[in-house]
């Protein structure tokens, strides 16, 4: 028997903005009461105590290289006082958590929200299950709970009898879950705080790790796609019988107006008939769109009358009119690509009753409400399996559109596993890019060189407008002014200008835009850094004593720039030769900063000797794995900052693959110091933060060296050769 | 049936001549720890070893292999993770979505051959494999302690 209700793909979908912080609550009809199956029986949804005393921590978040996994273990086992040795995982489905009224919150994995956003749940879950194993011990001795201690999974009675956890398990899970628990003080930690190594590493290094594109079930035929080179075009026909005779070849399904797919017995053989495939295109209105028609569009926006606004405060006319000197800058951030190592990919299975899915992805409950709804299912009868990614940095966390692909050709092949893989050549042309903004920066100063109005005008593209329209409030998109609002939790402007106005002239080109890690932030960030470095100059102030003036009311964004400040050796000169930059920025939660040290030789080659980070994230739950993540963020940030970006012509994106699309390799890669200073209080994330700082750091210290001031992206466009 | 000599062992497989050895090693072979990352010899997710040099499988056709030419791959280059590159990764928590590593630690396993006492300068010259997740650093230190090991 199923259950008929509406779950719809936009309450899933609205979930995902929360990656910008959003709250767009939404609710899920619950199937049926909370009811766990299983041979072992279960302390709570987050915890599993085996007969053997192995512990088994169900993971909301899904694994894709940033560490949750373990960092949520680490909550849990630190609740839990189990032997952190004895510790393994596992994931629940969407099915499940839908089946038992979404006991385990969401599975979004993205806006650097894994731990930030379940450390309660979960440390809880780890609680209540503790004390259940002790009331469970107490019973069997009859003795009060109070009388007994526990420590690494063992616990001790009143006597020094002993029993472990897995002794104690099956009772435990009979009795009464706890309503009341109390949580630790994160002074007192000994397993999250710590730097234990991360619980999925082995099957990484032997080959062993499945993921999704290695997966294997019997019967599995692959596919290789194809899809409309330029957005909005059809395709207009296709000669199928030109490769129905190419080795291992089965089927040419057009899936849409939009896309064909050859289905083999191998992937190579599907995609060397693609290849081969003849197909006519009718490539529609947008065939001739170039980068002087998106020039023209993001400058018109620069000086446009009407625009959405950010933050405001004072008059800024007035300030601009009085002012003493007048500075005015433009900014260009292009379209980057998420470029995952592992190409996008989905596999699925679909019968008249049924339709099993296998995808890497951040948010497995929209891959569930698109099963339901692209097959025309129950929810009940649709599950998704999840498997840990080969990279996410948000390509992976909404469109989805690689599930509804696998979806479509499973639906025309019932009963066979089909798996499309995509070439790394359509991956690229087909991506959800970062969107696409200039930005006209206008800084007031009076006659002592003090900041008095500013306005930040950002024409382009809006994420929201193109991907999720209905999360736009009253047609402007909130997410477009991450880390320039006044206030909020999620991210603040670490500046006080007595006249401000930050707006946003929405300008939305036929590109699809999409979340790409560190999301707005990463332009804004580049933006304001650079020009509050610009300012500084034209005040004749030094660049970290001109940001200071302005800060004193944020003592959070400060800290951070005073300890990379201090960690570069600020007041002390740079060695001969090498030059410094210094920026912060606010993001998820967290405060970061950082400072670079570089040197341009007579060949206008760039040396980033050294950068220092630092980061207030609240609370650190792994500082090795913190630190992992602040070095890739300057690995993913400074490949958009130096050597990357999208481009069009003719309606088609021009860069295919990494020889076009390079990204920072152990040639470009900086040595990183990593400062943590949590300061307690809060919960920051620490996926994609540092991303902001990594480029306006390193070209501030950029301009110190050359004297170029680099106000587009990237830096390879530009000759650095000393005039 | 063509063979391959791969991990030690004599191996059957139907490929056309000019499938790239990646292909045949993950499809008909079942040995997926080789990735394909980009199947143009830009990313070196796909790097084996053949007779010992490490090489981007993604741009080596079968029939270009030679009779009697080993090839080893990640699940071959140690019975239990214990060559001194996987120990160094495991021992400083290299990897990050670990996508790019079965080709990272190939290519780094070769390199400690060549380089048994590496300097930074010999790291950043010769492992050129990609990391979109930028584990890049630890890399680097991994290489250094595996020498350590050796
Ligand atoms: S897949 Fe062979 S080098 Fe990228
Ligand atoms: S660890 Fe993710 S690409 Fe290298």
């Amino acid at each position: 028997m199923t259950h008929r209700f509406t779950l719809s793909r936009r309450s899933f979908l609205a979930g995902t903005a929360a990656a910008g912080g959003l709250s767009l609550g939404f609710s899920l009809p619950a199937l049926a009461q909370d009811a766990p199956t299983g041979d072992i029986p279960e302390m709570n949804a987050w915890v599993v105590i085996n007969p053997d005393n192995t512990v088994v921590v169900r993971v909301a978040k899904i694994e894709m290289g940033q560490g949750t996994l373990t960092g949520l273990a680490q909550l849990v086992a630190e609740e839990l006082e189990c032997d952190w040795d004895n510790v393994t995982w596992s994931y629940p489905t969407p099915g499940e958590n839908v089946a038992r009224s979404r006991v385990w919150g969401s599975f979004g994995t993205f806006g650097s929200q894994g731990i930030r956003t379940s450390h309660q749940m979960v440390r809880e879950g780890g609680a209540a299950a503790r004390m259940m194993l002790v009331q469970a011990a107490a019973n069997r001795w009859g003795v009060d709970a109070g009388t007994l201690s526990v420590s690494k999974g063992v616990i001790t009675g009143p006597g020094g009898e002993t029993l472990t956890y897995g002794e104690v398990a099956a009772d435990a899970a009979n009795l009464e879950v706890p309503t009341e628990v109390a949580l630790k003080d994160p002074a007192d930690w000994t397993i999250a705080g710590s730097r234990v190594l991360r619980l999925d590493t082995t099957g990484k290094l032997d080959g062993s790790q499945k993921y999704a594109i290695d997966l294997k079930v019997d019967g599995m035929m692959l596919a290789a796609i194809k899809q409309t080179p330029v957005m909005g075009g059809k395709i207009a026909s296709i000669d199928a019988d030109a490769v129905m005779g190419m080795p291992g070849v089965q089927r040419v399904v057009q899936i849409s107006d939009e896309a064909v797919v050859v289905v083999a017995d191998t992937w190579w053989r599907a995609k060397t008939a693609l290849d081969a495939l003849p197909i006519e295109w009718d490539l529609g209105e947008n065939a001739s769109f170039g980068m002087a028609d998106l020039e023209a569009m993001l400058d018109e926006g620069l000086s446009a009358t009407e625009a959405f606004v950010g933050n405001q405060s004072g008059d800024v006319a007035a300030a601009f009119e009085s002012a003493a000197q007048v500075l005015e800058a433009d900014y260009h951030y292009p379209w980057q690509h998420h470029a995952t190592m592992e190409p996008m990919n989905a596999m699925a299975l679909v019968t008249d009753d049924s339709c099993e899915v296998w995808v890497p992805t951040q948010n497995a409950e929209t891959d569930l409400a698109v099963a339901a709804e692209t097959t025309g299912l129950e929810i009940p009868q649709c599950e998704i399996h999840r498997i840990n990614l080969g990279g996410g940095f948000g390509r992976r966390a909404s469109a989805a559109d690689y599930t509804v692909v696998a979806l479509k050709v499973a639906m025309e092949m019932k009963g066979t596993p089909v798996k499309v893989i995509w070439s790394r050549e359509e991956d690229t042309t087909h991506g959800t890019y970062h969107p696409t903004t200039k930005a006209r920066m206008r800084g007031a100063l009076d006659a002592d060189g003090n900041l008095t109005a500013l306005h930040m005008r950002i024409s382009g593209q809006s994420i929201f407008a193109g991907l999720m329209p209905f999360a736009l409030q009253n047609g402007m998109d909130p997410l477009t002014f991450q880390g320039l609002q006044a206030d909020g939790p999620e991210g603040q402007l670490g500046y006080t200008v007595p006249n401000l106005l930050v707006d946003h002239a929405m300008r939305n080109p036929p590109v699809r835009p999409g979340f790409w890690r560190g999301v707005n932030n990463n332009q804004n960030a580049f933006y304001l850094e650079s020009f509050m470095d610009e300012l500084a100059d034209a005040a004749g102030k030094d660049p970290l004593e001109f940001r200071r003036g302005l800060m004193q009311n944020h003592p959070k964004h400060l800290a951070v720039l005073d300890k990379v400040a201090e960690g570069i050796g600020w007041d002390t000169p740079a060695p001969e030769g090498r030059f410094r930059g210094l920026c912060q920025h606010m993001g998820y939660g967290s405060y970061v900063a950082a400072a670079a040290e570089v040197s341009v030789d007579d060949r206008g080659a760039l040396t980033i000797h050294k950068i220092v980070a630092a980061t207030d994230c609240g609370h650190v739950v792994n500082p090795q794995q913190v630190e992992a993540q602040i070095e890739g963020s300057f690995a993913y940030g400074l490949s958009a900052g130096l050597l990357s970006q999208v481009t069009m012509e003719e309606g088609r994106v021009q860069e295919e693959n990494f020889d076009t699309y390079p990204i920072v390799s152990m040639w470009e890669m900086p040595a990183v110091e990593s400062h943590l200073i949590p300061s307690g209080g809060f919960w920051g994330g620490v996926g994609e933060p540092t991303i902001f700082v990594a480029t306006p750091a390193v070209m501030n210290a950029v301009y110190r060296a050359t004297g170029q001031r680099i106000r587009e992206l990237p830096l390879s466009k530009h000759d650095l050769t000393p005039q | 049936m063509p063979t391959l000599v791969v991990n030690g062992t004599s191996m059957d497989f139907d490929a056309e001549p000019d499938t790239p050895l990646l292909w045949v090693l993950r499809e008909q072979l079942g040995l997926t720890g080789t990735k394909y990352g980009c199947g143009v010899a830009a990313c070196g997710a796909c790097t084996v070893h053949i007779d010992g040099i490490a090489t981007r499988s993604c741009q080596m056709q079968i029939q270009d292999i030679r009779p009697g030419e080993e090839i080893t791959t990640i699940e071959g280059l140690s019975p239990d993770r214990s060559h001194p590159i996987q120990q160094a990764w495991a021992e400083l928590d290299v990897p990050q979505c670990g996508y790019c590593q079965s080709g990272q630690i190939m290519a780094a396993a070769a390199f400690l051959h060549d380089f048994p006492e590496p300097t930074d300068e010999d790291i950043k010259q010769n492992m050129t494999n990609l990391c979109r997740c930028g584990t890049y650093n630890r890399i680097k230190a991994g290489i250094k302690r595996a020498a350590e090991l050796s």
